[in-house]
């Protein structure tokens, strides 16, 4: 037990430690904590979710795209861990950490995003079987909660469980780690498609409702994903010692690009299947493409994140982009960003636009949402950031037990 | 619909809503002093707020701890509005299955239900009114001669045939064609009909099958009610319901005290509080002591009909029995008992 203190000690002292650069970097990120306080106060405590931008006609809107979008961030771990440890793709091995790391970040950021999503968040403890009800299997958001628990606590196991032997010079107990591993390779698929059938049961919002979601969800997630992680790895090779081999970040530049080869497939597929009979049913995706009755709030955010999208596709599709370390970081930022607009923005709200009696209303975010929101992003990229930098102490040896010197 | 429609019931606009809030608290300020003779409004809140939050879902308290329940609320919601509230815990009665039936050849636009439901159910009144029901305004469709060649060809190869626009863009009654913020001068107007829409307490809910904690359920006489007190306001009801009939407190709900029914139940009109969703439960206060939902008690032309449908004798069954009848959005297999019909 005391050695396993010692290691979160260790571990965070470790993290907490850097250069100018580094503390410059957690002091910009700590600045949006400040309207980010401000905002939470006014919507937990003070006003409630009035404060929001949010109404009746829509009642989901950034937060959840926000958490949406995040669940393919987190399952977009699998990524790396599936071909390092399927394929036994060997240069990945210093890079399947820093997937976990995402991984957990990111579920950990959906987690505070349902916290502002919902109305009660006092009440949270009604969903917990025995001291409340939890209507499983009927409802699909007890479902995601499950697979989000259950995702977040697996790869808790696989990171800190490697980490930690390492970190005490002992040698992995490889039938119990395997065995998380490759659950955990499994559960990541079920965190998107849980997520997905959750918006694609929805009858009465046409947008969500079709069994593409679910495919075109996890091609999403494991293209934003995996540019995060390259962004991610590209930093860290610059900035510490660790060795990240080009092979690591070329065979994700390739998930990359055909994962959004995939996704824009489907995303022709739901246009013309939608758009050329044109019935009522597509009228949700006709105003996030066009706007409808003058109503054009959605449009450019949509065509924002098609340019981004495609625009990165066509640029990806060439090696020597890929493979240009310059401008690679680039295209994987927009991308990133493209595919949050995409489904964190323009899917979300466009699935109730018009309402399900036909209603158009338009939805603008309010300050306090945005200060809410790039809080929430900032403090997740605040724990992504010392988390890999522990891990990253841990790879270099640089983290290590008393005990473990010299083994 | 136009946009500019929208403002009047949304009335999102923060500084007006600000002024409203301030304006609320005065009154609630000035209602406290003159209620104050026992105990003031914040001391019985606080008083209550523990045992309340750790109470069950309703559907699960014993028939004891569903009337403490009750109690608690009535002791809090009297000293609250400064008058005597009854918060009643009624289940639903024996062989009874509440139907409901709206004539919309006679419906007039009036909106009488919609205000009248609010009165009866304790809904927020300003800073977002809520209202239960939402009365459609259907364009009459008509075709004229004059916009023959109006409108943009849906084939431009060739000149004949098919038209988006011209004489076949004019409303001919369906729901996207419709608005709920008309404001006439007079009702009924010549080129209207009217549509109101409320919750269906449909057999097969969508909004019950997506709730994560079972806090909305079918109670035995078809109700689809829900417990204020064990919602965590995730609102995938709201996102499953197909007739847009659940409403969400974004904030506290504003229900001047002089303006508070006393007469409430805990499943249906007692007062809400932030973060929860609410909708219209056929007047269950009402209903379930044999007495008619406000709406249709108020409707001047008797274009709403309800009553049990498993009595043959009952009104709503012989309007089945005998009149043209439809549901909405049938389509969506959720099983309505709310029937539209027309003589």
């Amino acid at each position: 037990m005391k050695s396993k203190i010692d290691f979160v000690l260790d571990f965070f002292s470790y993290a907490l430690k850097g250069g100018v650069k580094y503390y410059t970097w957690l002091g910009i990120l700590a600045l949006f904590v400040i309207p980010w306080a401000y905002g939470s106060y006014q919507q937990l405590i003070a006003k409630g979710m009035v404060v929001t931008g949010f109404t009746d006609q829509i009642s989901w809107a950034l937060y959840e795209g926000s958490f949406v979008f995040l669940i393919g961030v987190a399952a977009a771990a699998v990524t790396v861990v599936f071909p390092y440890y399927v394929y036994n793709y060997k240069p990945l091995k210093n890079a399947v950490l820093i997937g976990e790391m995402l991984a957990v970040t990111a579920i950990i950021m959906v987690m505070v995003f349902i916290i502002y999503h919902m109305g009660r968040p006092d009440r949270s403890w009604h969903m917990i079987p025995i001291i409340g009800i939890f209507n499983w299997p009927d409802s699909l958001l007890t479902w995601d909660v499950v697979v989000l628990n259950g995702y977040l606590g697996l790869n808790l196991i696989c990171a800190f469980y490697s980490m930690f032997k390492r970190y005490t010079g002992q040698p992995l107990n490889e039938k119990f780690y395997m065995t998380f591993v490759y659950i955990s390779i499994v559960w990541a698929f079920s965190i998107h498609t849980v997520t997905a059938f959750m918006l694609s049961t929805m009858a009465s919002r046409p947008m969500w409702f079709h069994s593409i979601m679910p495919i075109k969800f996890i091609s999403t997630a494991f293209t934003g994903g995996p540019a995060l992680i390259i962004v991610a790895l590209l930093t860290v090779r610059k900035h510490t010692r660790l060795e990240i081999p080009d092979e690591a970040i070329n065979m994700l530049s390739q998930i990359v690009v055909w994962c959004l080869g995939i996704a824009l497939f489907l995303l022709l597929s739901e246009i013309v299947t939608e758009l050329y009979p044109s019935t009522e049913e597509s009228f949700q995706l006709k105003y996030a493409l066009f706007g409808m009755f003058g109503l054009t709030k959605l449009v450019p955010w949509s065509w924002a994140s098609f340019i981004m999208m495609i625009g990165s596709f066509v640029l990806l599709l060439i090696p020597r982009v890929r493979k240009n370390y310059t401008v690679l970081p680039i295209i994987c930022v927009s991308l990133f960003i493209g595919i949050w607009v995409d489904k964190g923005y323009v899917l979300t709200v466009a699935g109730m636009i018009p309402s399900p009696l036909g209603e158009f209303s338009e939805y603008t975010p309010t300050w306090i949402e945005i200060f809410i929101l790039a809080g929430n992003w900032a403090i997740g990229f605040m724990i992504f950031t010392i988390l890999v930098k522990g891990a990253v102490g841990v790879m270099l040896g640089d983290v290590r037990h008393p005990s473990a010197a010299g083994k | 619909m136009p946009a500019e429609e929208k403002k009047d019931v949304k009335g999102r606009d923060i500084s007006r809503r600000q002024f409203f809030k301030e304006a609320g608290a005065v009154s609630a300020a000035v209602a406290a002093a003159a209620s104050s003779s026992v105990v003031g409004p914040e001391e019985a809140e606080a008083r209550t707020t523990f045992a309340e939050f750790f109470q069950k879902n309703y559907r699960l308290m014993t028939d004891e701890e569903k009337k403490e329940a009750c109690d608690r609320l009535e002791q809090r919601h009297s000293e609250e509005y400064g008058k005597k509230v009854t918060v009643d815990g009624s289940p639903a009665m024996k062989d009874v299955l509440f139907g409901y039936a709206l004539n919309i050849q006679k419906c007039i636009g009036c909106r009488s239900c919609v205000h009248a439901c609010v009165k009866e159910n304790n809904q927020s009144r300003h800073d977002a009114e809520i209202q239960w029901i939402r009365v459609i305004r259907m364009e009459k469709g008509n075709f004229n001669i004059e916009d023959m060649n109006k409108g943009y060809p849906n084939t431009p190869n060739e000149p004949f045939g098919t038209k988006i626009g011209g004489n076949a863009y004019k409303g001919a009654g369906v729901v996207l064609e419709g608005q709920h913020y008309y404001q006439p001068e007079r009702v009924p107007e010549k080129d209207a009909f009217y549509f109101p829409v409320q919750c269906m307490q449909c057999e097969n809910p969508p909004c019950v099958k997506v709730c994560p904690v079972k806090t909305t359920y079918r109670d035995p006489d078809g109700i689809v009610v829900i417990d204020y007190n064990w919602c965590i306001g995730c609102r995938m009801c709201m996102g499953a319901c197909p007739y847009w009939a659940r409403r969400f407190n974004w904030g506290d709900p504003n229900l001047p005290a002089e303006e508070m029914n006393p007469k409430t139940h805990y499943l249906g009109n007692r007062p809400r509080m932030r973060g929860v969703v609410e909708k219209c439960t056929f007047c269950l206060q009402r209903t379930r002591k044999g007495r008619y939902p406000a709406c249709v008690e108020v409707c001047p032309v008797g274009a709403r009909k309800f009553g049990n449908l498993l009595d043959p004798a009952s009104e709503v069954r012989k309007v089945l029995e005998r009149k043209k009848v439809f549901r909405l959005k049938a389509d969506k297999n959720t099983y309505p008992k709310f029937f539209y019909f027309i003589d």
